[in-house]
């Protein structure tokens, strides 16, 4: 492909959202997990869930620290990349973007000091009440980031007036039908990732025989919950596929790797497309299917890539294959939970080392099927930034070189790396350490301000000595 | 509803300047430390506020995309290389932050991070006012300068001027956080520093006065104004007795003040245009829709809370700090 800024911006954008995601996805699962271990604790009294609570709240704090890092790039991302973008329907997506910064400030500004600092100063219902603002918060953030999202998948509630998006009814936007099938899509999925991510410390302990007490609240908890939500959580993504079905039936067709119209229609399960034949090679299709599921039906016509004309239909590989790895998790991880969940019921997991070291593995999957997630909708709603209203290459900032932009993307991923690398190292080390650890004890000079100071640790002996 | 948020964007861009302005400070002065213990007191000078403070800098960003769209894409489009390298080196000096505790051997690496890093997102934000006092080229309200329009003697000169402007808040900061040699290289540097930065200041705004005549006839039909002028002068001599007299909490408040005069004297000088001469506040404003809508949550209610947290947090961080403790 030409190097165009047009596709380095798109690159750029991609890598450092992609990028970010990754923790958020993280933090809001982890926020609800703490909120139970501490009501749990509230209501038995077990020390175990005081112990876990204070361990993960560590790994929260690291991992919202390198979340709020990563993001200040978006800030800017936006009006340098996107000027046209943020030109024509800044009236709406400034507002609703501003609206997560501000919501994501008063969270940091009151109940995460008293979550990371305040155990010492509070009554005990109190704490709880501040976690589990603390994860309403989080929740509310991702809230906003999904409304204007999906504003940018099906927009709704605004006028055009000399070429500006103004918004005249925010209600719709806020309450749009699509809204509230793709938030719920993405809190579970940034449950599952929480669920699984404890899980598998859980294993991870048992394998290496250490805090077996506590290796076996986490995986029980994490397991018991994933069997639950990962079917919820399959539901949801037949939702979120029926609104795109309806509203954007061209990327419904991309996803689907049906490039003609088919009556009754079949259901590819794996194929290789070929967009320069328009057809699939090596195609594995089930009859029938494909109608079954995009309208319930036995019998109903379902349009294909080619009724649309070429120039408005999205690229077709990344959201074909995209969204078979993120169902392709979203199976592997089912199985895993439902499995795992039933021989834990029975005491018998701790004998099953295969079916420990496959839980432990399974950590990095909820992560792929979120990003995979997010780049089925987002590729698959190509060639439109604003779906219907306004096309990528419209939205790019017009004067942008190609220079300046392959400089900007070059910066990013050597920053973005960077930081990823230094990310994980630490959270690991922390995992590593485990719940055994002495109880966190607020650092006099810390405030809620920099919550990666909760976690800080001597590197080693000698710096210690040499200090 | 206009009012409200340019209200808003000025008090959250005012405090960016002034609170990670003495960080960014302390931290081009960490490069010339000279010696493992003061590097570490100058850090912990401010360790615990840095992050809160760049708050201000993402909250200014969102207000100014929500509340002025059509600025926010001129401005982030047109300056988008010193956007880059601003977001770099702060990414990195904040990284730096966390990591130099960590290691021994890489320490100076960080370290050049830290003032590096420091260093380049003062420099940025000074050309990137500097260019636009100049003013940008603008057809039918889109940037035409090019890759490098921002760039110009002037511009440069701004970026040299901020840095200057930032170190002496830094130096300021340190005399009343520190002790020891610290504070005593530190009031040795101020008066350096606040000369180079009133000879700055001056050279501004004469520029400003002469290549642009509606500023000059502000200035003349209002003569009231050069009250805030004015009050920076005055604030530079008590700085000066306040040095001379080793008063360690006067020189901070002295420069606050001559940050804020000067804030208000480039406002005053341009109102009521957002980007000189091109786009005034209501022509970049977002229709009344958007801004009623920010209005009545996060304005109403969640910017009063920031600014209450941003005073609290730094009362409980007040008083000189413990050279011993660890960051």
């Amino acid at each position: 492909m030409e190097l165009t800024a047009l596709f380095l911006s798109r690159l750029q954008f991609g890598f450092t959202v992609a990028f970010h995601i990754i923790y958020p996805s993280f933090t809001i699962g982890l926020a609800a997990w703490l909120t139970m271990l501490d009501a749990l604790h509230l209501a038995t009294r077990r020390p175990t869930y005081r112990l876990l609570f204070d361990f993960w709240l560590k790994i929260f704090g690291v991992a919202f620290g390198l979340g709020v890092v990563s993001g200040v790039v978006l800030a800017f991302q936006f009006g340098t990349n996107w000027s046209e973008l943020s030109r024509m329907s800044g009236p709406i997506q400034g507002p609703l973007l501003s609206y997560e910064t501000f919501t994501a400030f008063a969270l940091e500004a009151s109940f995460f000091g008293i979550m990371l600092f305040g155990r010492p100063r509070v009554p005990p219902w109190f704490y709880l009440f501040s976690t589990a603002m603390v994860a309403l918060g989080t929740t509310l953030s991702a809230f906003w980031i999904m409304v204007n999202n999906s504003w940018m998948q099906a927009p709704v509630g605004y006028a055009m007036e000399n070429g500006i998006f103004v918004p005249t009814d925010w209600f719709a936007i806020i309450f749009s039908p699509v809204v509230w099938v793709r938030f719920p899509h993405m809190l579970l999925a940034a449950y599952l990732t929480g669920a699984f991510c404890v899980a598998a410390t859980g294993a991870w302990y048992l394998l290496r025989g250490k805090f077996t007490a506590e290796a076996h609240v986490m995986l029980r908890m994490g397991l018991y919950l994933a069997a639950v939500l990962v079917p919820v959580q399959l539901f949801v993504g037949h939702l979120v596929g029926d609104y795109v079905h309806d509203r954007q039936p061209v990327k419904f067709a991309a996803i689907e790797g049906r490039w003609h119209d088919e009556q009754p229609a079949g259901e590819v399960l794996i194929a290789l497309p070929d967009p320069a034949a328009e057809t699939n090679r090596y195609e594995l299709k089930i009859p029938v299917l494909g109608s079954i599921i995009g309208s319930m039906s036995l019998t109903s016509k379902e349009v294909g890539l080619t009724s649309f004309p070429p120039e408005d239909r999205p690229p077709v590989l990344i959201p074909f294959f995209a969204f078979r790895i993120m169902v392709g998790c979203g199976l592997v991880l089912l199985a895993l939970a439902w499995l795992g969940s039933y021989l834990s019921h029975r005491n018998r997991l701790a004998k099953y080392r295969a079916l420990l070291w496959l839980t432990f593995f399974s950590f990095p999957l909820p992560f792929i099927a979120t990003l995979t997630g997010w780049f089925t909708a987002e590729v698959g709603r190509q060639p439109w930034t604003v779906y219907g209203a306004l096309r990528t290459a419209d939205a790019v900032t017009p004067f942008l070189t190609t220079r300046a932009a392959l400089i900007s993307l070059l910066v990013y991923c050597a920053v973005y790396s960077f930081i990823f690398a230094f990310g994980t190292f630490y959270i690991y080390r922390l995992l590593r350490a485990g719940p055994a650890g002495r109880l966190v004890l607020a650092p006099t000079a810390a405030t809620p301000n920099r919550p990666m100071s909760i976690a800080n640790e001597p590197a080693s002996p000698e710096l210690v000595a040499g200090e | 509803m206009v009012m409200f948020w340019v209200a808003v964007l000025a008090i959250s861009m005012l405090l960016y300047v002034l609170l990670d302005g003495f960080d960014l400070g302390v931290g081009m002065l960490s490069g010339v430390a000279g010696s493992e213990p003061r590097r570490h007191s100058m850090m912990s000078a401010v360790a615990p506020i840095w992050d809160g403070n760049e708050t201000w800098l993402v909250v200014a960003a969102v207000s100014l995309f929500g509340a002025f769209p059509a600025v926010y894409a001129i401005l982030m489009s047109a300056f988008y290389l010193p956007v880059l390298l601003m977001l770099a080196g702060l990414i990195l000096r904040g990284v730096a932050f966390e990591f130099r505790y960590k290691t021994q051997r890489m320490r100076w690496l960080w370290d050049v991070c830290f003032s590096g890093g420091s260093l380049v997102a003062a420099f940025m934000q000074g050309v990137m006012v500097g260019a636009l006092v100049e003013g940008l080229p603008l057809i039918d309200g889109r940037y035409v300068g090019g890759e490098f329009g921002w760039l110009s003697p002037f511009a440069a000169l701004c970026g040299v001027g901020l840095c200057v402007g930032y170190a002496l808040l830094g130096a300021c900061w340190l005399v009343k956080k520190c002790e020891g040699d610290v504070r005593e290289a530190a009031y040795r540097l101020i008066p350096h520093l606040s000369v180079g930065l009133l000879a700055f200041l001056i050279v501004v705004f004469a520029y400003a006065v002469l290549e642009n005549l509606p500023v000059m006839h502000r200035w003349i039909e209002r003569p009231y104004l050069l009250v805030l002028p004015a009050t920076g002068a005055l604030a530079a001599i008590a700085m000066a007795v306040g040095v001379i007299q080793r008063q360690d909490q006067i020189p901070f408040t002295m420069v606050v003040l001559i940050f804020v005069a000067s804030f208000g004297t480039l406002a005053i000088s341009f109102w009521p245009y957002m980007i000189p001469f091109s786009i005034t506040v209501e022509q970049g404003a977002a229709p009344e829709s958007s801004l009623a809508f920010m209005f009545w949550g996060e304005g109403l209610f969640v910017f009063p809370l920031m600014l209450i947290y941003t005073t609290i947090s730094l009362s409980v961080f007040k008083g000189k700090i413990d050279a011993n403790s660890h960051h």
